[in-house]
């Protein structure tokens, strides 16, 4: 094997066929690791689950996927600019509370509900972006701090309650709305067997993919988060392209809390607490699939499946719930493995905050 | 005659590359010897030998008559010979105070330790300043390290060198970040030091600098000492010594493009905060090479005009029209671009194709919408590719396989398939072999006479003199010299040059 692919190009310096072989061996592992291990735990539970076969548990699990999936892609985009958005988990908890103001406390439609929620994921985005860019404070820094911000705002409106309908208000009136049924079906309802959230989070993951992988801007999204002085130089407006990463992020991280609410049906204020990690951990998983090495939206949404499929299998194999952190860990440990251990890349993400 | 240290045919090579080819050089004490040496010369080499940091070297290092082997900068410490780097930020540790700074090596090495009251350094701290009477106020060594002057630290790193009192003090560029004023109290420490008996090596690439202080001056080049000189130094000589090429190696050229259009005029630019302001006309049909040493200002001078970095002060003006770029998106958007000098910092994104890099400042050209068309990136990866000569494979070849000399035709390759207003090649020939060089010159050649601007920096008199039609010299911001290669020589360039001010 390795002698024909010398013989076929002559003109290049002959391997040693051992080293060679082994080399092959690493790259196959790099690229298709993480997907053997997808496939190999999702036929393991296929084989030994009867449970798992029912197509409305794959659909259940995407469903219970999409929420960390849509803020997975939203934190691989602030990634690609060689970010971190650590704003999402608040922010979508945020869009809970907002979504259940504007219905429950203002009475209005879900319609309008679910454009509120998403300006403010904008407005957040933006004052992230306006932080990182115009004022220069290190990507990580800024978005903690409104994390904790946002985390703490949001309870102020609402006096640190959570909003259900028959809430009683300041004036001792009773809140005159309710989550409408319309909201309620962004979670509930369905296209055929798929359900709507599945349906969301496979738009946004192609967006995504299509944005980075196929459009100038993705292109140069990529550049700035590598060199961003050769992208400047070359030409690209850094600062703008951060913004519209950040705020990217945010509105994607008010659509996973869409979702979220649509899914308690109330003003839960602590909707939304462990998204962050979660979010964070599946575009780091994403970083290894296909030997990337970077962050990918396709490889996000692999990670997201990846991580759904081994939480509802160790669920149904009547694993402890604390298990389940035991299982995103091996995951991302695997993942980092193939990322940094395994491949040759030289060029790999850098991390937001140099430590 | 006394020597403080002896060299004897000292040699270094990094791999087949010999970078010292056999120093012989005895410093004397009580004397300060000041060498000068274009970009390669082994400078830095010669100094990293010196004080410990590389070993391996050859030939004998003689102190006090006996051979010494100095493979450690502790050995080098041992036997009296002390180093101040050119980056101060090297020396200093940021996040502790100024006393424990003065006291970092006890630190290091235990002598010290860090979990001391402040109060409890404070006399030692105060030991290291006195070396050099430095009546520093216990306010300002609590004080953080960044909180004091860029001068001070300067001074502390000196006092620090000096606490164990150094038969050789080197000195590696040690006013580039200081101010004038704040050069000049270096320079009384400098001559205390001479006149206690002290041997300083210094190096320099300020010319103004050397001639006040030193007295010896030596020519490094190609790893060999060419000249030395007693004071008053022959300057017109020493700079020949530096930079002029033997009559057969000099490059021939046989044309001269003259232009007659001015595209680019600056107004008043000032390039250094302490340099003075000029006019310069860029015309097209001509290639302007500016020269000067390392740190005249000509990378000031590309990036100005590129909207890299504002200038100090000044205006340009663009075909007669006011021209500002804040960015240098905004350049680009006039036809103005850049290469910048540093190849891998500034333009290389290191998981690339040779296309990616080719197209990557007009992605636009080569996408539908935004949406990227891989068939239209290709070709213009593979019209760079044959346009300039590239050796590769393909276009998708990853950027970083390729040789310095390739990639940087990549990367001058990419700004030239439309012809562009003003096309500034900072330092283009760094890193680059001898044949690649000459094509990237032809190429700058050719894109003048096409009707373009070309402007070319380099502190090569060599490369300036293959590529360029025009001469303007810069020393230390200043304008010294600006002249058609046919209305001037190499003795008047260096000349000007070499004035001191």
């Amino acid at each position: 094997m390795a002698t024909t692919t010398t013989m076929n190009k002559p003109e290049m310096k002959p391997d040693q066929p051992g080293a060679k072989s082994r080399i092959d061996i690493r790259d196959l592992l790099v690229r298709y690791g993480f997907i053997a291990v997808t496939v190999i735990f999702f036929v393991y539970f296929l084989a030994t689950i009867p449970a798992f076969r029912m197509s409305s548990t794959m659909f259940s699990m995407l469903k219970f996927t999409s929420v960390v999936a849509i803020a997975g892609l939203g934190v691989t985009v602030t990634m690609v600019v060689g970010g971190l958005d650590l704003s999402v988990g608040a922010t979508a908890g945020m869009s809970v509370t907002v979504a259940a103001m504007t219905m429950v406390i203002y009475a209005q439609q879900g319609s309008v509900a679910i454009i509120a929620v998403i300006v403010a994921g904008a407005v957040i985005g933006a004052v992230n972006a306006i932080m990182i860019v115009w004022m220069k404070i290190p990507d990580l820094l800024a978005t903690l701090a409104s994390m904790f911000l946002i985390q703490g705002l949001k309870l102020v409106p609402v006096d640190g309650q959570s909003v259900s309908s028959g809430l009683i208000l300041r004036d001792g009136t009773v809140a005159p709305g309710k989550f409408t049924p319309g909201f309620l079906e962004i979670n509930r309802g369905s296209l055929g067997p798929v359900p709507y959230p599945v349906i969301i989070f496979a738009v946004l993951a192609v967006l995504t993919w299509f944005l980075l992988s196929r459009t100038k801007w993705g292109r140069v999204m990529y550049a700035i988060g590598s060199n961003p002085e050769a992208a400047r130089l070359a030409g690209a407006r850094v600062g703008r392209y951060k913004a519209f990463a950040y705020m990217l992020s945010g509105v994607y991280a008010s659509i996973a809390g869409l979702i979220l609410a649509s899914r308690i049906g109330q003003g839960d204020i602590s909707a939304g607490n462990s998204l962050l990690l979660d979010a964070v951990a599946v575009a780091l998983v994403g970083t290894s699939v296909l030997g990337a090495a970077k962050p990918n939206a396709f490889g996000t949404a692999l990670g997201a499946i990846l991580i759904g499929i081994l939480l509802t299998g160790t669920t149904m194999m009547n694993f402890q719930y604390y298990w389940q952190d035991v299982v995103k860990g091996l995951v991302l440990v695997v993942a980092l493995i193939f990322s940094f251990t395994l491949s040759r890349r030289k060029q790999r993400f850098v991390a937001a905050v140099p430590l | 005659m006394e020597t403080a240290v002896e060299m004897r045919g000292i040699t270094m090579a990094f791999g087949p590359n010999e970078v010292l080819k056999g120093i012989d050089l005895a410093i004397e004490p009580g004397k300060v010897t000041a060498m000068l040496g274009a970009n390669g010369a082994g400078k830095s080499t010669l100094i990293k030998v010196l004080s410990g940091v590389y070993n391996g070297y050859g030939g004998t290092v003689i102190i006090d008559g006996a051979a010494v082997d100095i493979d450690h900068p502790t050995t080098a410490r041992h036997h009296g010979i002390e180093a101040v780097h050119q980056k101060i930020a090297d020396g200093i540790v940021p996040g502790l105070s100024v006393a424990e700074n003065f006291l970092f090596e006890g630190i290091v090495n235990n002598h010290v330790s860090r979990a001391a009251s402040l109060r409890s350094l404070m006399p030692k701290a105060r030991e290291v300043a006195s070396v050099l009477d430095l009546d520093w106020s216990d306010e300002v060594l609590r004080s953080d390290i960044y909180g004091v002057p860029i001068a001070d630290q300067q001074l502390l790193l000196l006092a620090r060198a000096l606490v164990n009192e150094p038969r050789l003090l080197i000195l590696d560029e040690p006013t580039s970040a200081l101010s004038e004023t704040e050069a000049e109290r270096l320079f009384d420490v400098v001559r205390r030091l001479r006149d206690e008996g002290v041997a300083i090596f210094y190096i320099s690439h300020r010319i103004g600098e050397i001639d006040d202080i030193a007295d010896r001056l030596l020519v490094l080049r190609d790893g060999v000492i060419r000249s030395d000189y007693e004071p008053p130094f022959d300057w017109s000589d020493a700079l020949h010594q530096m930079l002029d090429a033997d009559e057969a190696e000099r490059p021939q050229r046989t044309t001269e493009l003259k232009g007659a259009t001015e595209v680019l005029h600056l107004n008043d630019v000032q390039l250094l905060p302490k340099s003075i302001p000029f006019d310069l006309s860029i015309r097209t049909g001509e290639v302007t090479g500016v020269f000067g040493l390392l740190g005249s200002g000509g990378s000031q001078l590309a990036r100005g005009i590129f909207g890299a970095d504002p200038f100090e002060t000044g205006e340009m003006k663009l075909k007669g029209e006011a021209y500002a770029p804040k960015a240098p998106a905004d350049a680009i958007a006039s036809e103005v671009y850049m290469v910048p000098e540093d190849r891998i910092a500034g333009t290389i994104i290191k998981d690339w194709t040779v296309s990616m890099i080719s197209t990557f400042p007009f992605l636009g050209a080569v996408s539908n919408a935004g949406v990227l068309n891989p068939l239209a990136e290709a070709r213009v990866g593979r019209s760079v590719i044959e346009g300039f000569n590239v050796v590769a494979q393909s276009e998708a070849d990853p950027v970083m396989s390729l040789s310095g000399g390739n990639q940087q035709k990549v990367v001058v390759g990419r700004w030239l398939r439309e012809q562009p207003t003003v096309m500034i090649l900072n330092e283009p020939f760094q890193g680059v072999d001898v044949g690649a060089r000459h094509e990237l010159s032809e190429k700058a050649r050719e894109v003048a006479a096409a009707g373009s601007a070309v402007v070319v920096m380099s502190t090569d008199l060599e490369e300036i003199m293959q590529v360029s039609d025009r001469v303007v010299v810069l020393a230390d911001g200043n304008l010294r010299h600006d002249a058609y290669l046919s209305e001037t020589s190499r003795d008047e360039i260096l000349q000007r040059l070499s004035e001191v001010e």
